[in-house]
């Protein structure tokens, strides 16, 4: 398969404009702003079929043809860098290795939407990858690509590097939003959407870096080329970071459709160790888990994993190998989400402390009967009643735990242990 | 005497608060800064914050109780983050936390009486398939054992 995301990361200095030039970089950039107008380069994405990498897979030409034209507003284009999704590292390599074909799939994205001011809000802790995205603007910005007047076409755009200070919930785009604008992540109400009200009120388009990094090679090759990629609904190519018990930890690129099994078995080299498996999240910590015998026929495109009973989300893949134990790696990632909870709506500001100090107990000895349909009970009270799908991204794997290992769990309450660790 | 930015700083605001489309958007690059030259960020360092940003203290405050790379309380030298969500904890991560306990002679949330380490946990990194990791101020430190840990303390001073 022909790599697209990953395609320039082994050249020898790949995060440099020279390398990045070298091998047709910034063509898709000139050509856009030479000869396509807006709507040629949204229609072209919409034909690619290219969907939001940040886990919700919406199509990205239409995300952008829902920002109104005739605006009086400034409009804002964000990049999507707050990578936090637990198991989830994909963007942050592109970031490192690769920072100029996101930072062209962000000048392309603006023109879509005829923006001059793009951001590109990075979680803070990625002191490194941040530093190589302010060198890749900047050398963008040497060369002509980033400015006033780019191309002598007229059109004008600055990209601000903006890093954030902590926090998951900013990942979510509503509480990017309010980051940016300077106070907590907290997500706000939608309707109405960013597109028409997002930052400082204006249309706004958020947009993941495994996105947009995508562009540049859709453009220089065609919409067509991409969708004749992956299956029906899922286009192209995806990244999959794979974590936990895994023989070759990592990041890979795969046609959408791949088998995950065959992904698992054969390109990541199988369950570390030559151990058996126990279960896998294939979307990153907020998707429900999935069991062995769940996955033999699953492929790794939206549809499949949906219709697998989880989500494909950030295509975060954590593999849990025959000595994990299941209630602990549910009070795990209970404990995430208890730690990372905004706090603004009360069903997940209470619901996921409260679940988080189930899960404690149960994996310390200290269940008691009935914990677990409180828990899927507290879990059942949080799906759908919060502002923004934080909620649903901290109730969905803890009910899935326990329903897919539930004699674990009732074995832990009733020898008042843990049965696996001991 | 109360706390203002150096000359330099002070100059590196001026350029930061002009970037953005609107003065409080640069509160986190701001806050940053005000990290980085008072160590921390107590009640005093917020109130100039506020002062500088024209923000009411409150707002200030509420922002940087949110975010956990903004420190209200003084850290060590070097702070120590190890990572503990589910993917560093399946390789082990609870064993490097309780190792760097011992060999440090401190609980999470403490800093060495010599100031030269803080250890708490945080959770997850993006570093997952190099797990178990840390981070220490900056700086990323991934696959880790015992005998690297050593090493890497080792080389702080």
């Amino acid at each position: 398969m022909e790599k697209i995301l990953l395609r320039n990361i082994d050249v020898s200095d790949s995060h440099t404009l020279t390398a990045y030039k070298s091998r047709g970089g910034y063509g898709s950039w000139r050509k856009i702003v030479e000869s396509m107008t807006p709507e040629q380069l949204i229609n072209e994405v919409k034909a690619s079929g290219l969907r939001g990498r940040g886990g919700a897979g919406f199509p990205t030409g239409m995300k952008w043809s829902f920002v109104p034209k005739d605006s009086p507003k400034p409009k804002y284009l964000v990049c999507n860098a707050d990578e936090s999704e637990p198991g989830t590292f994909k963007d942050r390599l592109l970031i490192e290795k690769d920072p100029h074909a996101t930072v062209e799939g962000t000048l392309i994205a603006a023109y879509a939407i005829q923006s001059h001011t793009a951001f590109i809000y990075i979680r803070g802790e990625l002191t490194f990858g941040a530093s190589r995205l302010d060198q890749a603007v900047e050398e963008a910005i040497q060369a002509g690509y980033i400015g006033k007047n780019i191309f002598g076409s007229g059109y004008d755009l600055d990209v601000i590097v903006h890093r954030g200070a902590g926090a998951y919930i900013c990942g979510e785009e509503t509480a990017l939003l309010s980051s940016l604008e300077g106070g907590r992540g907290w997500p706000k109400v939608k309707p109405p959407f960013p597109a028409t009200h997002g930052l400082f009120g204006c249309p706004t388009v958020v947009n993941n870096v495994e996105t947009l990094a995508a562009l540049p090679w859709i453009i220089e090759r065609g919409a067509a080329v991409y969708a004749a990629m992956g299956t029906e609904k899922s286009k192209g190519t995806k990244l999959f970071s794979v974590s936990g018990h895994i023989a070759k930890p990592g990041v890979y690129e795969v046609e959408m459709g791949y088998p995950f099994k065959k992904f698992l078995d054969e390109d990541c080299g199988g369950v570390a160790n030559g151990r058996k498996l126990k279960g896998v999240i294939p979307g990153g910590g907020s998707m429900p888990v999935l069991r062995p015998e769940e996955i033999e026929k699953v492929n790794l495109d939206y549809e499949s994993v949906q219709a697998a009973g989880s989500l494909l989300g950030s295509g975060g893949v954590i593999v849990m190998d025959d000595s994990t134990c299941m209630v602990g790696a549910a009070w795990n990632l209970a404990r995430f989400f208890a730690h990372e909870s905004c706090g603004q709506c009360s069903p997940c500001r209470e619901g996921c402390h409260w679940m988080e100090k189930i899960f404690h107990r149960i994996e310390h000895g200290a269940g008691e009967k009935g914990d677990l349909d409180l828990i899927l009970n507290v879990s059942g009270n949080i799906m759908g009643n919060t502002i923004c799908p934080f909620g649903d991204a901290a109730a969905m794997p803890a009910a899935a735990f326990i329903k897919k290992y539930r004699d674990e769990f009732e074995a832990h309450i009733a020898e008042k242990r843990c049965t696996i660790t001991g | 005497m109360a706390l203002e930015f150096s000359p330099d700083t002070l100059k590196k605001f001026e350029e930061t608060v002009n970037r953005y489309p609107k003065k409080e958007a640069a509160m986190l690059p701001v806050l940053c800064l005000a990290q980085q030259e008072f160590g921390h960020l107590g009640e005093e360092a917020i109130a100039y914050v506020a002062k500088i940003l024209q923000q009411p203290p409150a707002r200030v405050h509420g922002v940087v109780s949110f975010y956990t790379m903004l420190n209200m309380k003084p850290v060590g030298r070097h702070h120590i983050q190890v990572c503990r969500t589910l993917p560093c904890a399946l390789r082990g991560a609870e064993k490097i936390t309780g190792f760097l306990k011992q060999k440090l002679g401190i609980e999470l949330g403490q800093t060495t009486s010599d100031n030269r380490f803080t250890l708490t946990e945080v959770e997850c990194l993006a570093s997952c398939g190099t797990a178990p990791m840390m981070q220490i101020n900056d700086d990323y430190y991934e696959n880790l054992t015992e005998a690297k840990v050593t090493e890497i303390l080792e080389s702080l001073k």
